[in-house]
């Protein structure tokens, strides 16, 4: 018995709340009062954010490499746009979860085809659902409105009282508490006994199936959990911009996901939060050069991260927030005497 | 019945180049399994150089395309050598990130060079226009890409297995720690592989940019298709890309024909059906090694 211990002592110490945890959430909710004149890219930050969380949730956790991921992002921004333009359900955070429900009907489907096959055969499935959804929504553009996109999208006052103001004040704190919400999910998630049972599947599927674990049950659920955040996401996405077009489902949504969570790192659900800022202010100077052609830099940074290698990047991304959190548990540990905190 | 046949004729034409555009694809993916997403970029720069040696320089159209063939294979070795040779080892995601990486920079570069629009070949005058064969409709440009096509498939496939170079390839694909063994230097034979697929996109691109039609965006348009063609006929043979080539050039042709409304949606779906039913590609060998 002392291995269940084990495995339930571990899984505790990663479920506690750390400093560093307490103060991103901190400097996030202080971004509502500090940054008022920014609150449109904080907005793009969150929803991003949470899109990221949801491939991290099948590539860091799973091993699962999506190229489509736009696929369920899309599905929930047109589902969000289309119940929004129809009347049929007015109250925004009910149209986010069947928005997010939507998406994840179509992720269970579709994870019975991408979990089964090799990395490539993955890779290229993910890709061809996106492309279909994509050519789906152009040719049915009477429904869809085709490229020029849904018009029209009022979306009401949430929970019939925030009314959505012209600085996205409303907005952010809307799409930043959604966040948090589904991260506390996330967190609950990965570090659950199932979470852990992700982990081994991840490191070698053919020894977490010895060990008793359905792997291919298990990554259908982290599957349609992950369809069920970009859902979600894209859902957030609608409402906040009133937007919903062809370019939801596009390969270089799908791409540029994959290069936020590979920014932030893959694995510890941070790092899709992390990636999104990171990836939205290199956006932002990037196309400030040269408008046009930011697309560029983002290529080159890409390469770069290859070349360099992900998990160097990752610990330069990370080192000014560990020096900081070292500092200042070192001190909390000097005053407490003797605090065991890691 | 005509129309049927007319159908048919310009499906194998767009077929065959759709094959002269892939197989080095194939050849990559199946001699290191490198998933390179960035093959349809050195397709653009061969279509790209033909272009400008064309409409600017004043350079012939048939002495053009060797160009293109040259320029691509040039910038394959070169990138081969350079970068792509370390990322043999690594993880399919970081293969993926890389290569999505060159084809951002490869569009947004060639659309700060060239312009956003689409680009159009001048074609020499006999080329241009049709002519009948009982009653059926034959486009000069489509027969001639049928003509060069189909001599470059014959000469590939002698090449695989009648010459030595050929034989390296073949081992090197089947097993590469054998091969080397033997003394077979598979790097080398890796990066002058590499290279020619390349220049066959270049070549493939200049050909096509009348067919396909040449913007900076094609690296992406047409990234879909040449991993159809990949994933249906397999990597482990010429032959099989080439039949699933030419099946994807008739199906898109006749598809567009006889049911617009759907086009494209359809060969999304025979592909995802495809890699769940044989996940190794229709031709492909069953045994996996």
């Amino acid at each position: 018995m002392s291995s269940d211990q084990g495995v339930g002592a571990i899984s505790l110490r990663g479920a506690r709340w750390g400093h560093g945890e307490t103060a991103f959430w901190l400097v996030a909710a202080a971004s509502i009062f500090l940054l008022s004149d920014r609150y449109l890219i904080l907005t793009e930050m969150a929803w991003l954010g949470l899109f990221a969380l949801s491939l991290d949730l099948i590539l860091g956790y799973a091993g699962i490499v999506s190229l489509g991921h736009a696929a369920f992002f899309g599905i929930g921004a047109y589902t969000a746009g289309l119940l929004a333009v129809h009347g049929l359900i007015r109250e925004p955070v009910l149209a986010l979860l069947v928005a997010g429900l939507a998406a994840m009907v179509l992720g269970f489907v579709t994870s019975f085809l991408v979990i089964r096959g090799s990395e490539l055969s993955q890779l290229m499935v993910t890709l061809g659902i996106a492309l279909l959804l994509r050519e789906l929504a152009n040719k049915f553009s009477d429904i869809t409105g085709g490229f020029d996109g849904l018009q029209g999208i009022v979306i009401d006052p949430i929970l019939g009282l925030f009314a959505f103001d012209i600085f996205g004040k409303v907005g952010f704190i809307y799409s930043l508490v959604v966040l948090f919400v589904l991260f506390l999910l996330a967190r609950l998630i990965v570090n659950s006994p199932f979470g852990l049972s992700l982990r081994a599947i991840r490191n070698n599927p053919l020894r977490a199936a010895a060990i008793g674990i359905p792997v291919k049950r298990r990554l259908v659920a982290i599957y349609t959990v992950s369809a069920f955040y970009a859902g979600v996401a894209g859902a957030l996405y609608t409402q906040t911009t009133a937007l919903a077009s062809l370019d939801v489902f596009s390969f270089e949504r799908s791409a540029d996901l994959l290069l936020v969570v590979v920014i932030g790192g893959a694995g510890y659900l941070y790092g899709g939060l992390i990636g999104a800022v990171v990836f939205r202010i290199l956006q932002d100077v990037f196309s400030s050069w040269t408008p046009q052609f930011w697309q560029f830099w983002i290529g080159l940074v890409l390469v770069l991260i290859v070349l360099l290698g992900r998990d160097r990047v990752q610990r330069g991304v990370l080192w000014l927030p560990r020096q900081v959190l070292r500092h200042w548990s070192a001190r909390a540990s000097g005053t407490a005497a003797g605090g065991s905190s890691s | 019945m005509t129309t049927l046949l007319t159908i048919l004729f310009d499906g194998v034409a767009y077929g065959m180049l759709l094959f002269v555009l892939s197989c080095g694809l194939a050849v990559t993916l199946g001699l290191m399994n490198f998933v390179n997403l960035a093959h349809g970029a050195f397709a653009m720069a061969g279509g790209y150089v033909c272009a400008v040696l064309v409409n600017r320089s004043g350079w012939p159209f048939l002495a053009a395309l060797p160009m293109a063939f040259v320029a691509s294979a040039l910038i394959g070795l070169v990138l081969e050598r350079t970068l792509y040779r370390h990322l043999y080892r690594r993880s399919p995601l970081d293969q993926v990130l890389f290569t999505i990486g060159l084809v951002f920079m490869a569009v947004t570069a060639v659309d700060y060079l060239m312009g956003s629009s689409q680009i159009f070949i001048h074609l020499p005058d006999f080329m241009q226009g049709q002519f009948n064969v009982f009653g059926i409709g034959v486009g000069r440009y489509r027969l001639m890409i049928i003509l060069i096509c189909g001599l470059l498939t014959v000469g590939i496939q002698l090449m695989l297995v009648r010459t030595r170079f050929g034989s390296r390839l073949r081992a090197a694909v089947d097993d590469p720690r054998v091969a080397g063994g033997l003394g077979i230097n598979v790097p080398q034979v890796f990066a002058l592989t590499f290279a020619f697929g390349s220049g066959l996109a270049g070549l493939g691109g200049a050909l096509g940019a009348e067919i396909l039609g040449l913007d900076p965006y094609f690296p992406l348009k047409f990234m879909i298709y040449f991993l159809i063609v990949v994933t249906v006929g397999g990597t482990s043979t010429i032959t099989g890309p080439f039949l699933a080539s030419l099946l994807l050039g008739v199906a898109d042709v006749a598809g567009k024909y006889y049911v617009p409304k759907l086009g494209a949606f359809v060969i999304y779906t025979v592909m995802i059906v495809i890699l769940i039913w044989r996940p190794n590609g229709l031709f492909g060998r069953t045994a996996q090694r």
